[in-house]
């Protein structure tokens, strides 16, 4: 069990997830993708008359299982295939993170900013609050997020999707290198 | 149930997501500060294998399961595809999760996650409520 509770390797989690994309097409003619769900999830619940979210939402129903079993997935690997040790990351990358403000590197993300006492902070709203609503907003703006254009999109070879992904990685790139630091100290 | 097999592979991929720390916010700035190749490995990897796979789909005109021809939807250019795109970047940095994470992240225990979810479809509530007012 040693080799599960460690942490997997790049090159054994990309194929892995790589693999998902004919399972889906191959289980039912259904193209890899999370964000979707967003959506459905809309059109479920509150609808509100946009058009937007005027469909059929119960013929995607598949993909709001997939996220259940995503849930389902991350409940599992953590409490039964984890060892509970820190993430190994680039010391150069504690070493910044811990200069602009970062304190609790004992998971998998730093609770001292993922936390419901810190949701009330104008730190805490921007990174749990803020940036979800970017990601949300973001991805269906773009029409797909990291699983639908850079994985699904790219391995079909549609260029959108190439588009997509670059524009992904620059935003995260100007986010991390010139604003974050900003947020981190407030 | 004919939707169980793909709660199944959600289920992989999220063990998946899990044990290999692409949930973990401090991978994602390590990514983004280029002091890691472990989430390019990740994300590379899966879009090799991904590409390789549907081109012996189509080489060996491989039918789905039930006997279909495996369609593969074609995604039309729009300059949602930018905007979006560098939104939803700047959300990824922050939040250190795309939308697979998120779920993957509140199920394994983090339960203020699930508030950053909410968001996100808040998010994406907005932006239907908002389309025909943005550029595309």
């Amino acid at each position: 069990m040693d080799f599960i509770k460690q942490p997997w390797s790049w090159y054994v989690a990309g194929p892995l997830i790589g693999l998902i994309v004919p399972a889906l097409l191959l289980l039912g003619n259904k193209a890899f993708g999370i964000s979707s769900s967003l959506r459905h999830i809309c059109a479920a619940c509150l609808p509100a008359g946009i058009p937007f979210f005027k469909y059929d939402w119960k013929k995607e129903s598949w993909n709001l299982f997939f996220v259940a079993g995503i849930m389902l997935g991350g409940f599992v690997a953590v409490h039964y295939l984890s060892n509970a040790q820190p993430v190994v990351i680039n010391p150069a990358t504690t070493a910044l993170l811990q200069k602009q403000g970062v304190k609790d590197f004992s998971d998998l993300l730093p609770l001292d900013i993922f936390s419901f006492s810190q949701l009330l902070t104008l730190r805490g709203f921007i990174f749990i609050v803020v940036g979800g609503f970017l990601v949300g907003f973001g991805t269906r703006y773009a029409g797909g997020c990291t699983s639908g254009h850079a994985i699904m999109g790219i391995s079909s070879l549609q260029w959108p999707s190439l588009v997509a992904t670059c524009c992904f990685m620059a935003g995260g790139f100007i986010m991390a290198w010139f604003i974050l630091p900003h947020l981190l100290a407030l | 149930m004919k939707n169980l097999k793909f709660l199944a592979l959600g289920l992989l991929f999220g063990i998946v997501l899990i044990k290999s720390e692409v949930v973990s916010w401090f991978r994602i700035q390590e990514m983004f500060r280029l002091q890691a190749f472990h989430m390019y490995g990740i994300i590379g990897s899966a879009i090799v294998v991904a590409m390789v796979s549907i081109m012996l789909i189509k080489r060996f005109n491989i039918k789905t399961i039930s006997g279909e021809p495996v369609i593969i939807p074609q995604k039309t250019f729009n300059w949602g595809n930018v905007y979006g795109g560098l939104i939803f970047g700047f959300g990824w940095a922050i939040t250190g999760a795309c939308p697979g994470p998120l779920f993957a992240q509140v199920g394994g225990g983090f339960a203020v996650v699930l508030v950053t979810l909410l968001s996100a479809i808040a998010g994406t509530w907005v932006y239907g409520l908002l389309r025909d007012k943005l550029p595309h």
